[in-house]
């Protein structure tokens, strides 16, 4: 097998006196979409959030966190960014109030002219409106503002938190098409609440429960596996409780969550 | 007619000086949540360096050019005041708010001290150019030129502070740090070069304050800055945290207030109408007039 | 990332495993409060001389004044810590509530002409009430903003104070009191010891409170506050409606210990409503040791002794002998109080409090070390 671009060996996370993440270990393939599953609070952002260093002001995390030979935790976020490491976060967290332009040159660091028309080929939109605030762009071009600022530079390795939320399913099947060219090049590791979206995409799977993991393996043969995936992540039970995948999981990204709504 | 010209130039002159403080403050606020008492003693320093320079320093004076190089002196002592604070005392604690306030204010009490034991209580007589002595006649309003020079100042600043912000990559930085700080590390930057860079410009904007306030009102004295920091932190407050034209427009908004309340009503009248202001700023729109969320 | 350590959780409130202590230590520790308030009570009787400590005998009225002073600061001290040290709230106007229970009581005695006895209540409830009308407006911000609002109010206090609004606060000058409207035991030098008492009565009863209060079910609450807001409203408790009750409770006490304060210094001047009051405030409880019983207490009393003692000692000949660069800062007490402040923060986060343990963690290792061979 291939050496994994990153791996997680026993992780835990104290916040506030609460043990979010238990002593968990899984690894990221070197290719492809490794999705993080499981059901709300679970520990997915968490997760994300400790291997970039952006555990919140007085929580506590151990373990080791490597990509390639680097260890990843004693150091600061913007070093682990510069190595390669970049970070779509949830709800997007663009600047509002700087313009889209703004926004991507905030990101660049070589700023090569080829970096721009890399991400522009891949959001046109951006390009059009390089002169809006990105407070008012739509929630889909946000995420697009997001992922593309990220794809200025070159990164060994993505981590990807809930792109497709609270999007319009148009907008879902677009962003999915998008990480789905990202991912030809870099790795992704990807949290996902639609089924529908991690079908399509991903070919690893590691499952959360409880702050450790409870399953890792073929993201397809997960799916696939109705019983399993009902246990694991909840998914078809009378509850419904949590959003956005309350569809069977063969769902079509266009049918998935029609109660939601594009953010703006 | 000649009093409303001359109590709006006034009341400039002091939302100009109370500008110059609230800048930096806000802008230290805004992108490194650092509530910084010792705002006040980086005036003070800019004072105490301006008057030593004019006194001491080669090539200085107590007016024309001399002067100008001995306010240069002090706007650079207190921007190395604060940078050496922001390295040595808040970088340490970088995060941890609470502390970094305590390390402030304690900073603040000893630094005062300091000024106090080095160069006495009691205020001292500042170097004044003739000019600045004069007043000007405009619209038949005898205008100090003390007062006008600070306006003059403060709106310079003002325009150099925005184009700062507007055109430069760590311009650029700030502005996006003071909207969310942890997403501009998550782009592979270093925030805290830019945390040290608004402690400068926030020193040296005070520091020419206390300067020029202390040409104004033709003394020096220790706590000079510990009563104008209050009226900047309202200014801040009202202005909306981090932004820089919220400060201006609430500087002005609270320099005209106090001036004309205190000479129509009573003197004193026109500080309480100004925290009257506040309160009333502060349940209508908790954010202020631009910037930050002040409940965040 | 490393566990970052906030003041108003000190490492102090771990305490000493039981089994480390010395067992004798560890019996006698619930009487130790007692035995010291004993000392205290009785310390007037002594007329031991402590040179270099007191200037006159313990039982001169000189020292017992000090000492008086002292003991209200450690009172307001432990008051404010239930908003710093238990809720979390910093607030930078505390001065205003003590400044209405020294104003208050001077004006209604001196100015109105009421006994005593009517206008101390009045203070108090005056104080309180302003506490509460405050915090009710500054309570819709938190953090730094809930700091820099009480600070603008607290300062229209000090304007109020200083211009002699309606001629009753004397300016600048400040109010002597008027002793005619006083009991007989309160007044005069010889009676400074009912006046020493009178402190330590209010330093005994604002420690009562707040330990019944952070005790109490509405203490546990506050204290969820203080280590997550977001936490007490998900349990469906209105956060608000408890910061405002200890924030009012605080000024309350605070205007009480201004009645104290009023008597013992015979009147109000305006720099108590400054606010370098509050600011020292804040000073105390950190260097005594945030959240703990007796930590503001004694932040609170060592502060205020060396506030009054450090400008004798800047004046004394050790001093006076050092080079100019050295001997003038020294005489300045906020310079020396300031800089200790600072160390505080970086090198003993839980203040006096927290030295207590590591103290005796150390004697017990040197104990242990000492038996090992053995």
């Amino acid at each position: 097998m291939t050496e994994p671009v990153l791996t997680v060996e026993d992780l835990s996370v104290r916040i506030a006196g609460l043990h979010i993440l238990q002593g968990v270990s899984f690894t990221v393939a070197p290719t492809g979409v490794t999705v993080l599953l499981g059901r709300n609070g679970v520990g997915k952002t968490t997760t994300l959030r400790a291997v970039v260093g952006l555990t919140p002001r007085g929580g506590e995390v151990h373990g080791r966190v490597r990509m390639g030979d680097q260890s990843l935790l004693e150091r600061p976020t913007h070093r682990l960014v510069r190595g390669g490491l970049g970070y779509v976060p949830e709800d997007r967290c663009v600047f509002a109030g700087l313009t889209v332009a703004e926004n991507l040159r905030l990101a660049e660091r070589r700023g090569t002219t080829a970096a721009y028309d890399r991400v522009f080929a891949l959001f046109p939109e951006l390009d059009r409106r390089s002169r809006q605030r990105a407070g008012s762009l739509s929630g889909g071009q946000q995420q697009m503002l997001a992922i593309g600022r990220v794809l200025l530079n070159d990164n060994r390795l993505l981590l990807v938190d809930e792109p497709t939320k609270g999007l319009a399913p148009k907008v879902v099947t677009e962003v999915a098409e998008v990480l789905k060219r990202v991912a030809e090049s870099v790795p992704v590791l990807l949290v996902e609440q639609n089924l529908a979206v991690v079908r399509r995409l991903a070919r690893d799977a590691v499952v959360l429960a409880a702050g450790r993991v409870a399953w890792t393996g073929d993201a397809q043969e997960l799916l696939s596996a109705t019983a399993l995936t009902r246990s694991l992540l909840g998914v078809g039970s009378a509850e419904g409780h949590h959003h956005g995948s309350g569809t069977e999981p063969g769902a079509s990204a266009s049918t998935a969550g029609p109660a939601r709504e594009d953010a703006r | 007619m000649d009093a409303i010209i001359l109590l709006t130039l006034t009341g400039l002159g002091l939302a100009a000086l109370y500008f110059l403080v609230a800048s930096g403050l806000s802008l230290v606020f805004g992108l490194a949540d650092v509530l910084n008492f010792a705002h006040g003693l980086f005036l003070g320093v800019g004072a105490y360096a301006t008057w030593w320079a004019a006194g001491n320093l080669p090539g200085a004076g107590h007016d024309g050019l001399g002067f100008v190089v001995a306010v240069a002196f002090g706007v650079a002592a207190g921007a190395l005041m604060a940078v050496l604070v922001e390295l040595v005392l808040i970088r340490p604690l970088y995060s941890r708010t609470i502390e970094q306030v305590l390390v402030t204010v304690g900073l603040s009490l000893a630094g005062v001290a300091l000024l106090q034991a080095t160069w006495g209580a009691d205020a001292r007589r500042f170097p004044r150019p003739e000019w600045t002595r004069q007043v000007t006649s405009i619209l038949g309003a005898q205008v100090p030129n003390g007062g006008l020079l600070l306006i003059i100042a403060a709106v310079l600043v003002l325009a150099a502070i925005l184009a700062f912000l507007q055109w430069t990559r760590y311009g650029l930085i700030i502005r996006a740090g003071v909207e969310n700080r942890e997403m501009v590390t998550a782009l592979g930057i270093d925030v805290r070069k830019a945390f040290t860079l608004v402690f400068a410009i926030g020193g040296a904007a005070a520091a020419l304050a206390g300067a020029l306030g202390s040409v104004y009102f033709g003394t020096v004295s220790p706590q000079q800055g510990g009563s104008l920091l209050i009226f900047a932190f309202i200014v801040v407050v009202i202005g909306g945290m981090g932004s820089v034209v919220g400060s201006a427009y609430a500087a002005v908004a609270v320099g005209l207030l106090q001036q004309f309340v205190n000479y129509y009503g009573t003197s004193g009248l026109g500080d309480i109408c100004v925290v009257a202001l506040l309160a009333a700023v502060l349940l209508l729109r908790p954010q202020g007039i631009a910037g930050k969320v002040a409940t965040a | 990332m490393t566990e970052v350590k906030s003041p108003e959780l000190p490492a102090a409130s771990a305490a000493v495993p039981a089994e480390l202590t010395p067992g004798r230590v560890s019996r006698l520790r619930p009487v130790l409060p007692l035995v010291v308030l004993a000392v205290a009570v009785i310390l007037p009787y002594s007329t031991l001389h402590l040179p270099g400590i007191f200037e006159g005998a313990l039982n001169s009225p000189g020292t017992l004044q000090l000492l008086a002073v002292c003991l209200v600061f450690g009172g307001l001290a432990a008051g404010y810590d239930l908003l710093f040290g238990r809720t979390g709230m910093l607030s930078f106007g505390h001065a205003l509530y003590f400044a209405a229970g020294v104003y208050g009581t001077d004006i209604l005695i001196t100015r109105a002409g009421l006994p005593l006895w009517q206008a101390a209540p009045l203070a108090i409830v005056g104080g309180t009430i302003l506490a509460g009308l405050i915090g009710a407006v500054a309570l819709r911000t938190i953090g730094i903003a809930f700091a820099m609002v009480t600070l603008a109010f607290a300062q229209v206090g000090a304007i109020l104070v200083a211009r002699d609004f309606g001629g009753l606060t004397g300016g600048e000058e400040g109010l002597p009191l008027d002793v005619a409207g006083l009991p007989a035991a309160l007044v005069g030098v010889a009676n400074t010891v009912n006046l020493y008492w009178l402190a330590l009565a209010y330093l005994v009863a604002v420690v009562f409170v707040v330990h019944r209060v952070t005790a109490s079910p509405t203490g546990r609450v506050l204290a969820g506050v203080r280590d997550d807001e977001r936490r007490v409203g998900v349990l469906g408790l209105d956060p608000y409606r408890f910061k405002l009750v200890a924030f009012t409770l605080a000024g309350g006490l605070a205007a009480a210990g201004g009645v104290v304060y009023c008597l013992i210094v015979g009147g109000a001047s305006p720099h108590i409503t400054s606010s370098e009051l509050t600011l020292s405030l804040l000073v105390m409880v950190v260097l005594g040791g945030p959240g703990t019983r007796w930590g503001p207490v004694l932040g609170g009393i060592l502060y205020m002794y060396l506030d009054h003692r450090l400008v004798s000692f800047g004046s004394s000949d050790a001093v006076s002998a050092l080079p100019a660069f050295l001997s003038r800062p020294l005489s300045e007490p906020l310079f020396v109080l300031g800089t200790v402040f600072i160390l505080a923060v970086y090198f003993f986060p839980g203040g006096l409090a927290s030295l207590a343990p590591r103290l005796a963690l150390l004697r017990n290792s040197l104990r242990l070390g000492r038996r090992r061979p053995t």
